[in-house]
């Protein structure tokens, strides 16, 4: 008997796994923003009058993006197979953290960019992402950062998945369980925790909670150093014809307002309903402040104001 | 219809502060703008929260009771509010901005094409001029937040769509009764019109909620440390000066981001809002982001090495030094003089 139920694994197990994998492949969408590393304005980045000069600081992948990107990634290890495309929406400039995706793992990039894009809110931009979502077509799965660094909105990956007409999942820190009809994740609330289930295909964001990304791949560079997009193909100038016609995953999707069959009205400054009436470059007030040493009589002093008024002690 | 709504955040029958914050808020609105004042509860058991809510000087409460509804999910909680909003017309809609409001607002803003502000650190009723057609829009919110990582402050409008919608964090905004006696109206919804069974896709297997560890909200002292502490050993020494002093750690954005504290400690626009009776900021630059979360305290004493640091500007004490050197002086200080 036990011979026989050996024999039967042995015999038949393989067949149905193989089954199984080649059935359990993940089609994963990750968005992503370039973003300026606003964590860490240097000197250098600031200007005379104590603004900010933008220009100066490094663009790069939003963090919690990165994260999301990793989850994908986890999945793809998982179940070979399963096809990771990285989707942004910026200037042409933007395609960078295209190749940085394709440094760690990603199967595909595409740049959705134009001019038409200019000015666009969270509204507008979650409206022609979940367009290239459409022209994408098919998937599994949507991952996007909770929230990019140079807005903290954590709007654009609740209004794609409402777009998309999909449910969402926000705050997620572990995808515990995928197969091919739900996911299982660990979310992280105000206070505490919850393991939620959907059904896919769904929309998930990303704590930087969650593991952080693998480093890049020294071979994938290799592989993917010059994977550009035909505006970077152009703008260079290089006869790099024959490389791009003879390795194709050099090419980098990009398309415009065009390509994805945006409505012009949707995009844009014009499909944004919020406006920027003003910004400001805060100036504090300067407060009559008593300036201090760090000698021993002058702290010594500080402290004993503070216990004689009562502030505390 | 142009009223006031607010989205009522609701754990185990109790509205959340944030919450009762907003009704505070939208209720100087509504008088301000001559209109009423109306909350969203949606949830189960919520027999108590007309006496938790009225007080605030609500004039409509809206209840959608059905346990389904609690713990709290995405798609049929965003249901509710987008038909209800179609239905009402509301001019301007306020949530939280928490993980709930910050899942659910950005969906029902989508759905209904309306403009929507997180994290708003002020709001105010105010005109507009478009500079390009010259037509005057009277009376629209001025949604003000923290923008670009905290080095700017952004003034947002909402000019041709509505609500106006707008999040805002837990303590932000002052809670006040407005009236003990006040008494609005009950408008028991019936939820089957608002929801559908494809609502209910996504299911919670486990949850678990624990009371904040940190309640930095409350301290009345507080050393908080930024990037310029250096380490989590450094932030010790801060610990140790706020445990003699009978109060709290906080950090700055910049120190959470480096693993130097918890992110429960975290003060500015993306964490917590306090207004301790003292605030020393160690080693702190003092971005917008940050001073918006720590401004209104009583008394601020700034420890930084760069003479140039801006929180020295709003500091009623600067001491130009090294955290680490200042530190231990007060503790030693502080342990000779008192008790």
């Amino acid at each position: 008997m036990l011979a026989n139920l050996n024999s039967f694994f042995i015999f038949v197990a393989p067949k149905i796994l193989k089954n199984t994998f080649e059935k359990m492949t993940f089609n994963i969408i990750v968005l992503a923003k370039q973003v300026p590393d606003t964590r860490n304005v240097g000197k250098d980045a600031m200007k005379a009058d104590g603004t900010v000069n933008r220009a100066a600081l490094p663009a790069i992948f939003n963090p919690e993006d990165l994260n999301a990107l990793e989850q994908a990634l986890g999945i793809k290890d998982q179940f070979p197979g399963s096809k990771i495309t990285v989707l942004t929406m910026g200037p042409v400039r933007a395609a960078e953290i295209l190749r940085e995706g394709l440094f760690r793992g990603s199967d595909d990039g595409v740049l959705l960019t134009d001019r038409a894009f200019a000015g666009s809110d969270t509204l507008a931009t979650s409206y022609a992402l979940s367009m290239a979502i459409r022209k994408i077509g098919n998937f599994d799965l949507i991952l996007a950062g909770r929230q990019a660094i140079d807005g903290d909105t954590a709007q654009v990956g609740p209004q794609v998945a409402e777009k998309m007409g999909i449910s969402q999942v926000t705050y997620v820190e572990e995808i515990q369980k995928i197969d091919s009809k739900k996911i299982r994740v660990k979310r992280r609330l105000d206070n505490g925790v919850e393991i939620v289930e959907s059904p896919l295909p769904v929309l998930i964001t990303v704590n930087n909670s969650a593991r952080p990304c693998r480093p890049r791949n020294a071979k994938l560079l290799q592989k993917y150093k010059h994977a550009k997009t035909i505006t970077e193909r152009q703008a260079e100038n290089i006869d790099y014809i024959g490389l791009y016609s003879s390795r194709p995953y050099l090419n980098l999707t990009e398309w415009s307002a065009a390509d994805v069959n945006s409505d012009p009205k949707l995009c844009g400054l014009a499909g944004s309903p919020t406006k920027v009436k003003k910004i400001e470059n805060v100036v504090f007030q300067a407060k009559e402040s008593k300036r201090l040493t760090d000698s021993d009589e002058e702290i010594d002093e500080l402290m004993k104001e503070l216990i004689r008024n009562h502030t505390i002690g | 219809m142009d009223n006031i709504f607010v989205y009522l955040e609701i754990e185990d029958g109790v509205v959340a502060d944030v919450s009762l914050e907003l009704l505070t808020k939208g209720r100087s609105l509504a008088n301000q703008l001559g209109c009423k004042l109306e909350a969203v509860a949606v949830g189960d058991h919520l027999g108590t929260v007309e006496k938790q809510v009225f007080p605030y000087g609500v004039d409509v409460l809206h209840i959608f009771s059905d346990k389904r509804l609690s713990p709290y999910t995405t798609l049929p909680h965003a249901s509710i509010l987008v038909k209800l909003f179609q239905e009402e017309k509301p001019q301007i809609a306020l949530l939280g901005a928490t993980v709930v409001g910050r899942d659910l607002a950005p969906r029902v803003s989508s759905a209904l094409r309306s403009g929507l502000t997180a994290d708003c650190t002020s709001l105010e009723i105010g005109d507009h001029v478009d500079v390009k057609t010259k037509k005057v829009y009277k009376n629209l919110l001025y949604q003000i937040r923290p923008a670009f990582g905290g080095n700017i402050v952004a003034w947002i409008i909402n000019p041709e769509h509505r609500p106006q919608m707008a999040t805002v964090r837990e303590g932000v905004m002052k809670k006040e009764i407005y009236d003990p006696q006040y008494r609005g109206e009950i408008v028991e919804h019936n939820v089957d019109e608002y929801v559908s069974d494809k609502d209910f896709v996504v299911s919670i297997i486990d949850r678990h909620v624990e009371k904040p560890k940190v309640n930095i909200k409350n301290a009345s002292i507080i050393v908080s440390g930024g990037y310029g502490v250096g380490s989590k050993e450094n932030f010790q020494l801060l610990y140790e000066l706020a445990d003699l002093l009978g109060g709290e750690v906080g950090a700055s954005r910049a120190a959470v981001d480096a693993g130097f504290a918890e992110h429960e400690r975290q003060i500015g626009q993306t964490g917590v809002t306090v207004r301790p009776k003292l605030y020393i900021a160690c080693g702190i630059s003092g971005q917008i982001q940050h001073i918006a979360g720590m401004q209104d305290s009583s008394i601020i004493i700034s420890i930084n090495s760069d003479p140039n640091a801006p929180i020295h500007n709003i500091a009623d004490y600067v001491i130009v030094g090294e955290v680490e050197n200042v530190i231990p002086k007060m503790i030693k200080y502080y342990k000779k003089n008192t008790k």
